[in-house]
């Protein structure tokens, strides 16, 4: 119908006319998304401004770089992006590989009820909110009636430690949650994955007498590779942005720990509303917003290079 | 070789048994502290067979029935209205995305996948919420700022419409003279229950679990969500009994157990959803997998 090689303009407008009801559902999702999304990038330039609430953001003095030049001045500039980089590439390598080896591991379970099962059981972390996570790491680390320190160190006649005010601890504690809380998710991804591949590479590898090792090594993660780049990829478009949840709830926001667990997302949190500085929070928040959006065309980039079908856009 | 299959089955299932065990060793550490009387847990601490069972606070907890009940209803309100009002902007995003003859479809796909890639961050976000539309302290805060969490659900929903409603049934309905009104929500949408099904259950379970917005936006803790309210008592069990007038703030300061309450107050937060999810899983796992390997 809409085929016809010569469009008049008579219905080019009828096709228009019938595009309103179109046009109507669209709206309301668009209006929100600029209240919402565009206009607060559009809010980015507080970054270069001496906000006086009383002139509005507007018309408040534009003051060039020097929100920046303070914020980089500080320690905390290099310690926030340390921090925010370090753990998501440890969190990407860890949680990769434990991913895929569980996910390939539960493809092996033969007994259908035990697998779901696992699966279930796996995914519940993942389904909970950081703040019952805080609870149960709580649970585990309070110095007065933590499991660790009275069921665990006082039985074997160690010394109990002070876990929320004794920074060395925390990079494995916040891993360690990480992964507790994501690799079933991540498993089942990758599993998804696993289930598709075509049984009759297995049954021609066993007919050529190739072992477990040899099938997974040969087959299995060959075909994972896909799936590897493309989730790896779209984690490194992130690696700018941090859970706050795990930065700030788990270790319950205390002070002699921010040293390892300050990261960008927190350190704006605690500029903006704990000690209202607009300046060096807004300065932080456009250095990721920038850097951010970099990474994530970078990485977009790369995995339409490699295979297109896998790319964002 | 049968052996050797039967061993790796077995290896197999004890590192998945641990594995398993690891996941659910922290919620029984939590239920069954809950469980454990006060004393016995100051003596003790948190432990998975405490010498003394006990049910204080989940009595104490009822006494305040009224303020946790409160945040209950908060909490379920603003699912409910938060999961229905995101889903019908999704669905009512997508549906014209996924139409070939709409016009300018391209430039609005883009509209909202450009969301996926910048955003002004916290900064700009909150400013503008708090000082221009005023939405600090009220129950506003914990609805709208998470409406279309992502942009990622309308481009799903999108994909979902174009590759699994047919052209010939929308092309006949039209015929027969329905609008895109009834089309959407009369053709198009009863052939998408599953997608609309999961979609929902994630939506909700955001909603369920934000405590981000209440953290940001709320400083009256009379309009907090059970998220918030878990939150801050975390830090402060007290936080219990303000509000209470003196006397009775001591009254129930006495009595407080106050290292036990904390582990029950978590179970009841997170109570509904670990009640639910296993009825809900496939749901779960499926909308997990369409969402995050391909859009």
């Amino acid at each position: 119908m809409s085929n016809s090689p010569k469009v008049s303009k008579a219905t080019k407008l009828a096709r228009l006319k019938h595009n309103i009801p179109l046009y109507l559902m669209f709206l309301p999702g668009a209006l929100y998304l600029l209240i919402n999304n565009y206009i607060p990038m559009g809010g980015l330039i507080i970054a270069f401004k001496q906000v006086n609430w009383n002139k509005g953001i507007l018309k408040s003095p534009w003051v060039g770089l020097s929100n920046f030049e303070y914020l980089f001045k500080t320690k905390e500039a290099w310690n926030i992006t340390r921090n925010t980089l370090g753990y998501n590439i440890i969190f990407i390598v860890l949680g990769t590989v434990i991913a895929i080896a569980i996910a390939i591991l539960l493809n092996e379970i033969k007994v259908m009820t035990l697998k779901k099962t696992y699966q279930t059981i796996i995914l519940l972390p993942y389904l909970i909110s950081m703040v019952v996570v805080s609870y149960l790491v709580y649970a585990l680390l309070s110095s007065e009636s933590g499991f660790i320190n009275l069921s665990i160190l006082r039985p074997l006649g160690k010394p109990e430690i002070a876990w929320y005010t004794e920074p060395k601890y925390w990079p494995a504690i916040l891993i360690i949650v990480y992964i507790w809380k994501t690799f079933g998710y991540n498993c089942i991804l990758y599993y998804a994955t696993l289930v598709g591949i075509d049984r009759g590479y297995y049954e021609a590898a066993v007919i050529d007498g190739a072992n477990r090792w040899q099938q997974i090594w040969n087959i299995t993660l060959p075909e994972l590779v896909p799936t590897i780049i493309t989730l790896t990829l779209m984690s490194i478009g992130k690696i700018f942005y941090s859970d706050f949840g795990l930065f700030y709830q788990v270790p319950m926001d205390s002070g002699p720990l921010y040293d390892v667990t300050n990261t960008i997302d927190t350190y704006v949190y605690r500029g903006l509303i704990r000690l209202n500085n607009v300046g060096m929070s807004s300065a932080a928040g456009f250095y990721q917003s920038i850097v951010g959006f970099v990474l994530v065309m970078l990485a977009n980039f790369t995995v339409r290079k490699i295979s297109k079908e896998n790319a964002l856009f | 070789m049968v052996e050797k299959k039967s061993a790796f089955q077995l290896v197999a299932n004890i590192v998945m048994i641990l594995l398993a065990l690891c996941c659910l060793f922290p919620f029984l550490l939590l239920v069954m502290s809950s469980f454990t009387d006060e004393t016995t847990l100051i003596r003790e601490g948190y432990s998975i067979f405490p010498s003394k069972f006990g049910l204080q606070s989940y009595l104490y907890l009822f006494k305040n029935a009224a303020k946790i009940g409160k945040a209950y209803g908060i909490t379920i309100l603003i699912t409910a209205v938060g999961t229905t009002v995101s889903l019908l902007m999704t669905v009512m995003m997508a549906y014209p995305l996924s139409r070939h003859e709409f016009f300018g479809r391209n430039v609005c796909a883009f509209y909202v996948f450009f969301t996926m890639l910048f955003n002004g961050g916290l900064v700009p976000t909150y400013i503008m919420y708090t000082r221009y539309l005023h939405i600090k302290n009220t129950l506003w805060a914990l609805l709208i700022p998470s409406l279309l969490i992502s942009a990622f659900y309308v481009i799903m929903m999108r994909t979902y419409f174009t590759t699994n409603v047919p052209e010939a049934v929308i092309e006949a309905a039209r015929i027969d003279g329905a609008g895109e009104w009834r089309i959407l929500f009369t053709i198009v949408l009863p052939m998408s229950l599953p997608m609309i099904a999961t979609m929902a259950l994630l939506i909700g379970l955001g909603y369920w679990n934000d405590w981000k917005n209440g953290l940001y936006y709320l400083t009256d803790s009379r309009l907090y969500s059970i998220q918030n309210m878990l939150n801050q008592m975390l830090k402060d069990v007290q936080f219990l009994k303000s509000g209470a007038d003196a006397s009775a703030a001591a009254d129930l300061t006495q009595d407080m157990p106050s290292v036990g309450i904390k582990m029950a107050i978590a179970v009841i937060g997170a109570l509904p959803i670990m009640i639910i999810y296993p009825f809900f899983q496939k749901y779960f796992v499926k909308g997990i997998t369409i969402g995050a390997v391909k859009g």
